[in-house]
Parts: C-alpha cells; structure tokens; sequence
C-alpha cells in the first residue's frame, strides 16, 4: 500500500498509508465509491473515518458502500474566500449533506452528515447561479472529482434524478 | 432549572477562589511590539492591580494557538521564579477552564497565585480569522474535510450551526443584528475599545457578506494585546487592593457528543452549553435567572445569542427574541459584554469579557465618569453615548466561553465582601 498524492486547485495532498482510515476512504473515493466503516459490534455505520466505532468504542469495521445521495442539512456560502485557491471559485458552497442511510440514528438527531462543496455534475465548483439555487432541503448526489491516481475527492451536485422540494430553505437576505 | 439546584450546600469550591487582579495592553492593530513584551506588560499591571508584586505571584498559565510567548519567559522578565506553570493550546473557552486548573492547582499546594495571560499580535502577526496557515504543506486526508473544500476560518467552520438555528426557529438576521449594536453601545462608553462608534441593525445587515449568514459586522474585530488576570483563595483575596470577584462555579472545555466532528450529531443548533449549564447552575447554586449581566463570548454575533440560549437564560429558540428584546443593553434588566466584547473591544480568546465582569464586580468599571476623592469612580447610571456603563449594584454576573458550537467554558463570579 503506497501513500496517495494528488493535487487539487493547486494544492498538493498527500495520504500517508499510516492513516488508514483516510487513506482506505479517499482510496475508495478514487474508485467512485463513497464507503463508510460499519462497526462489526452494534452495526452503526459513521463519518468522519475513524480508529474505533464512536458509539461503541469497538475497533473493527468493515468498509461498507452506501447509496451518495442526501439532503442539504445545512449551507454556508463563502463571500470572502480567504484561501487564495478558492478566491477565484468565490461565492461557494458550503454544504453539510446528510446521507439517505442512518437518518435519525441513533438519537433522533443524529445522522451522517459529510461537509462538501456544491459542484457541477462534473465535479467543478459550482459557478454563482447554482450557488444560489441551493439551500436547505436540496437533494444531492455525490460526484468524484480525480485529483491522482487512485484518489479523488467527494462533492455534491443537485440531484436531477429526484424530485427536489418546491423551494428549498434559504438565508432570508440574498 | 432553579428546581434542580442545590443552593444550601457546599458544592467543591464555591465561594473559595477569587480573581484578585486584572490587566491589559491597549487594543490596537499594530502593536509594533512581540507577545513576549505584550504579555509581560499584561501579567505586570494585573498583579499591580491586585495591590501584589510579581514576587507575590509563584503559578503561571497561558493558552495560545502556538501564537505566543511561554510563561518561562515572561516571567523571567518580570523576575518571578515559579513554582508551577502551564502554557496550553487553544483559543476560545480557555480562559474558564484554566481558572479551574489555577483553582486545581492551588488547591493540591502546587502554589498560591496564579496569573494567566493571552498574549497575540491577532491582527498584525497571526489572524485567527484566516491567515493560510499551513498554506504551501501538502493537505492530509483531514485536510481534505477542511482546507480542500474551503472550510478553514472560524466563520466557514461555524456556518452550518448559524444556518441551521435560523431554520429550526425562525430566527431572523435583524434580531441577530441587534448583539453587534447593542456591544457597540456599550463599547462606546469604553474609553479601551478599539470599535468605539455605536452602529446600527441596518449597519449590520447592509455590511458586506463574509460567509452566510454572517456580515461583516456580524464578526469580531481582530486585534493586537495581551490580557491577563490573578486567581488566589479567598483568604489571600481579602489582602488584595479591590473588592475580589469570587469564583461561584467554573466549567472548562465541555464538549458536545462526537466531538471528532460535531456536527454528526444533533439537533446542530444546539451548542455545547447545553451540557456545561449542568454543571455551572449546580455548582453555583444559582440559576440563570439569578444572573445580572453576562459575558457571552461575541466571535459573532450568533455565538451570544446561542449560549444564552442554552444555558437557559430563554427558552430553546428563542434566542434571537432575547438578544432584540433590549434585556442585554445597559439598563436592561442583564446586560451582556458591557464592554464592547470581542465584536468591538478587541479580540482576546475570552478574557477580555471576564475582566470586563470583575471590574463590574468591583462596581468600578473604567468609564468616562468622573472619578472622586477616594479614588473610585462615581458612576452615573446614565448610558447615554460616551457615559456610564457600571451595572448598577451588580452583584452576581456569568462568563460563557465559546470554543466552537461543540465546545465551551463558563464561570459564574459574585461580588466580594
């Protein structure tokens, strides 16, 4: 197992194999799979990648798929970007994206919820116009955007095969 | 929640530490100065004010983003030798929690004084609100959840708790807006405050956008300063100058569940308050209703509202009511961050707000009134711009850390005999 390397928006990154779990999850993302650790003990799946099952402390997982469609939980749009990489990008999404699978699991609250930005379906940022279409209650689906070999980096675009809410909830000030 | 509180008995150490000494630099951008002398100058006119020599003093602690200078050396320059000394990582929420370990540690014999300082050039040297750090190092997998998709500042970290609190519960820009124009009346009759000028709800909303929700007004200023502040028991305390601000009940750092990524679990708009007020209101042998003024931590303008609401000073979601309603404006039946606080004051991880309590605690606080023969202030009462801005007869006032929505501190301190 070699480290992965990449480089997005002119960024270098770079995934020791040391760090397991962020390597076995962004090594699957580069295969188009979004794969989360489901605990062999309780059965919980989870996010972020992780050593142990944060619900029951157990230390063995399997890496299981799931679907890569959910709803906007919540969103952030950054105005005043202060990375250089993204200025050029600027206004972009932030979304918190909460997966179809495990809603409401296991308090009635809970959920797996992955930040990520809005993009085009081929995995560009998305420009101004979809920026300002999304907002909570968007359904999304998960697009892999190459950035090496073997790795690539999730992010959402609106999901044109689903019907999506008749106005998604928006910051009241546009 | 009053009914939960067991206010006859000893609960740990209540009511058996003080603050005994508070200090700062001026508030600038700019300071043309290191941390070193910025945190030396603080920890000297805080152990001044307290009426001790640096001699007196034997425990240190600090807290920084690897931003400032160690203890070791700002006590050599001030010529104390230590008995105990601690410098750790972190920014918001710190400064409560390290009370507690000053408490801790005096209470296991390890010394008997303690000084904790934050000393940061926050505007001309390191900006919390987003420097790059890191820029140039190749991302790891975490910072691919992080500095790849954009989500590095505060603001950009926060966002989705702001949003959400405004969807669960109608919350509106305006009310929000209010915690920057009610900070900026009372930094106005605070001769420190960087923000001085008063500024208003439409000021706020028609200033540009950072991140959504959040204007530019809507987040603190940067600055340039070093605080500090002296913890000793309560015996000590009373050879001290000033009227101590005695420690009630302290909470340090309490986390929200998921803390590896807070947002996993819910509802997320509810912020780690929630948890500490189970500790804080017990301990104190109060509850919120009991409280005067308050400090709540002003990163933005949401951070107040949303600990005021989970630590139950409203009702769950009802926060953007309670910040509009006019309660937290001097005059109002609890003022909050009387002193401009970190949206006009200066930005200080938090001291700057349990400085400002003391010294309301002391009832003199330093305004522009005029000062009488027995070298106290004679306050006025009377807000108007450029006036008063002593809590009347204050005698009990709470400090809500902010670390991050999953992540906070909190101390309540009554006036001293």
């Amino acid at each position: 197992m070699a480290a992965l390397e990449g480089e997005y928006l002119g960024l270098k990154v770079y995934i020791d194999e040391t760090d397991r779990e962020n390597h076995t999850f962004f090594g699957f993302c580069g295969q188009h799979e979004v794969r989360l650790q489901q605990c062999v003990s309780c059965g919980l799946k989870r996010f972020p990648p992780t050593t142990a099952c944060p619900f029951c402390a157990h230390g063995e997982s399997t890496w299981e798929v799931v679907g890569g469609r959910g709803t906007v939980y919540s969103y952030g749009e950054v105005h005043h970007a202060i990375q250089p990489a993204f200025r050029t990008h600027s206004p972009y999404a932030l979304l918190l994206v909460e997966l179809d699978e495990q809603r409401g699991e296991p308090g009635d609250y809970d959920g797996l919820r992955i930040q990520g930005n809005l993009a085009t379906p081929d995995g560009e940022l998305a420009p101004p116009e979809l920026v300002s279409s999304v907002g909570i209650g968007t359904r999304v689906k998960v697009v892999f955007r190459d950035i090496g070999s073997g790795i690539a980096i999730p992010m959402w675009s609106i999901d044109d095969e689903v019907e999506q809410p008749e106005q998604p909830w928006r910051y009241a000030i546009e | 929640m009053s009914g939960e509180i067991e206010a006859d008995s000893p609960r740990y150490l209540r009511g058996k530490y003080a603050i005994v000494g508070v200090g700062e630099t001026e508030y600038t951008r700019g300071s043309g100065c290191t941390t070193r002398a910025l945190g030396t100058r603080a920890v000297r006119a805080a152990i001044e004010d307290a009426g001790l020599t640096p001699g007196d003093v034997d425990g240190m602690l600090s807290y920084s983003f690897n931003d400032s200078t160690p203890s070791p050396a700002i006590a050599g320059d001030l010529g104390m030798r230590l008995d105990f000394h601690m410098d750790v990582y972190g920014g918001g929420s710190s400064i409560e929690a390290l009370v507690g370990i000053a408490i801790g540690v005096i209470e296991a014999g390890m010394c008997k004084t303690v000084v904790i300082y934050r000393a940061m050039n926050g505007f001309s040297q390191v900006r919390i609100g987003g420097t790059g750090r890191g820029r140039g190092s190749a991302m790891s997998g975490n910072g691919l959840f992080s500095r790849g998709i954009g989500m590095v500042s505060a603001a950009q970290m926060f966002c989705h708790s702001f949003m959400r609190h405004m969807y669960d519960y109608g919350t509106t820009p305006e009310q929000v807006a209010h915690v920057k124009a009610i900070h900026s009346e009372h930094a106005s009759n605070n001769p420190k405050a960087y923000y001085s000028k008063r500024t208003t709800v439409d000021e706020v909303l028609a200033s540009r956008m950072i991140v959504k929700p959040l204007h530019l007004l809507d987040c603190c200023v940067e600055t340039d300063n070093g605080t500090a502040i002296v913890v000793t028991c309560i015996d000590r305390a009373r050879d001290c100058r000033h009227t101590p601000a005695v420690i009630q009940s302290v909470v340090g750092r309490c986390l929200k569940p998921r803390s590896d990524m807070h947002y996993q679990s819910g509802p997320i708009s509810t912020v780690a308050g929630r948890y500490a007020r189970e500790i804080l209101w017990p301990n104190a042998g109060v509850g919120p209703e009991d409280i005067e003024m308050t400090g709540s931590y002003d990163a933005f303008t949401f951070t107040t509202m949303m600990q005021l609401e989970d630590y139950g000073f409203c009702k769950k979601g009802e926060g953007g009511d309670y910040v509009s309603s006019g309660i937290m404006r001097l005059g109002g039946a609890r003022p909050n961050n009387t002193s401009g606080g970190h949206l006009c004051e200066g930005y200080t991880h938090g001291i700057n707000m349990v400085i400002e309590n003391v010294r309301q605690l002391r009832h003199d606080v330093d305004d522009g009134c005029p000062v009488g023969t027995n070298g106290k202030r004679r306050h006025t009462y009377d807000y108007c711009e450029g006036g008063c801005r002593q809590v009347e007869g204050v005698e009990l006032s709470a400090n809500l850390g902010w670390g991050t929505p999953g992540m906070g501190s909190a101390m309540v301190m009554a006036r001293g005999s």
